[in-house]
């Protein structure tokens, strides 16, 4: 009697061994292609089709050309509640860590046009404060980290092309959606900039980079 | 319980179907007086104040920018399921975009009754899946673009209150294949859905107002 249960034991134990093992192999490898082409669908159905970001009835960002660290950044952001987005936790919190690789590296080969819309009156404004700051308002210069053409670098955001109503509806409330809880977040590198900005400055800025190729 | 209520609203939607073609063929005659006469060529299949009736949708309260899009798509005939196919694309033919803009501003200023035709014990998760969506099966969350209240923005419809028959036809045809505007993400977005879960949403966005 004691045998059989031991063995129940044993063989339950190696199951579970198993088991973790097939779930990570597929976070050590690439994710199944079938797989992977889904989940691209997926986030384009918001995102647009490709990837240039959306008008729903919240602004969905452009991800296209997007830095892929910043994309995993974010992803993981949503995910431990740093960042609050409720539709985006519920999509980010399913991806194992190989797929949120997979998908920031698609699209930071996207390069469609962008989305457009932007109101065009302050955009020379907007290039002013984009190149040279606002040092009176202690504004320093967006292109001082996100690059003269707005292309980012690392885990600082490309804002080139980005949908209009998205950057605005950022910059204008910073805090209440990043850097959330206590545990340190490079979004607090923004959190004076964007609060040192008047709702117009941010509409300007947001409305130059929209149409930066 | 199902099938025999499908079978009775596909006899009372062929009934419909052969007054319209007997009306459709005398509507110039009384058509004339302006305005008015535009919008009961409109509500003859649409319901009295445009509240929607059997297949034809409900256009009290829509978004207006969404009606003038679907009137445009049918003139393009890039929205190409059967009804709009068969009704819509000669219904707007002789329409020109001015006298569309203003019944599209007509009908959204109507103030819309909710259907309330859905099965009740599907609203709960129809409800979920519109906020959430299915992630572990790539099913996007509706209230994305729709709204929390399926109240719809700009040229995106309202779905709260809409007819449970409508609802699931449009789902269901986007996976078969038919179209809508240009560049819609619905095609997409519906592609992943099952019946149970077509259902489940048609049933919830029925009773929502």
């Amino acid at each position: 009697m004691k045998v059989i249960t031991l063995r129940l034991t044993l063989s339950a134990a190696m199951l579970a061994v198993a088991f973790c093992t097939a779930g990570r192999a597929e976070d050590r490898g690439v994710p199944a292609r079938q797989g992977l082409k889904a989940k691209l669908e997926y986030c384009k159905t918001c995102h647009g089709l490709s990837g240039q970001g959306y008008l729903g009835y919240f602004p969905m960002p452009r991800l296209a050309g997007q830095q892929p660290e910043y994309i995993e950044a974010q992803l993981r952001a949503f995910i431990e509640r740093r960042r609050t987005n409720p539709i985006m936790f519920n999509v980010a919190h399913v991806l194992s860590p190989t797929m949120l690789t997979a998908l920031a590296t698609h699209f930071r080969n996207l390069d469609p046009k962008p989305f457009g819309g932007a109101p065009r009156g302050s955009i020379a404004t907007g290039k002013r404060i984009y190149e040279e700051g606002l040092p009176e308002s202690n504004v320093p210069a967006c292109a001082a980290c996100h690059g003269t053409e707005g292309k980012g670098q690392n885990e600082i955001p490309r804002l080139a092309g980005q949908v209009y109503a998205y950057t605005v509806g950022q910059l204008t409330g910073w805090k209440k959606e990043r850097g959330q809880g206590s545990a340190v977040d490079t979004s607090a590198i923004m959190a004076p900039t964007a609060h040192n900005l008047t709702r117009s400055q941010v509409e300007a800025v947001a409305a130059y980079v929209s149409y930066l190729q | 319980m199902h099938k025999p209520r499908k079978l009775e609203v596909m006899k009372r939607i062929g009934l419909k179907i052969a007054i319209l073609a007997i009306v459709a063929s005398t509507v110039p005659a009384w058509a004339g007086d302006g305005e008015s006469a535009s919008v009961r060529n409109c509500t003859w299949c649409h319901g009295t104040s445009g509240q929607g009736y059997m297949v034809a949708p409900r256009l009290a309260g829509q978004r207006s920018q969404y009606i003038e899009s679907q009137l445009r798509s049918y003139r393009e005939h890039t929205r190409d399921n059967p009804f709009s196919k068969q009704y819509m694309w000669g219904a707007v033919a002789a329409l020109g975009p001015h006298a569309g803009r203003d019944l599209a501003i007509y009908f959204a200023t109507i103030a819309p009754k909710a259907a309330n035709d859905g099965d009740k014990d599907l609203a709960a998760r129809g409800r979920a899946i519109y906020l959430d969506g299915i992630p572990e099966a790539n099913i996007v969350s509706c209230y994305a673009c729709h709204g929390p209240n399926a109240e719809g923005v700009r040229d995106i419809p309202r779905l709260g209150g809409l007819a449970y028959f409508y609802l699931k036809g449009r789902l269901e045809q986007w996976g078969q294949g038919y179209h809508s505007g240009v560049e819609s993400p619905m095609p997409l977005a519906a592609s992943h859905l099952g019946p149970d879960e077509i259902e489940a949403l048609a049933s919830y966005l029925s009773f929502v107002r």
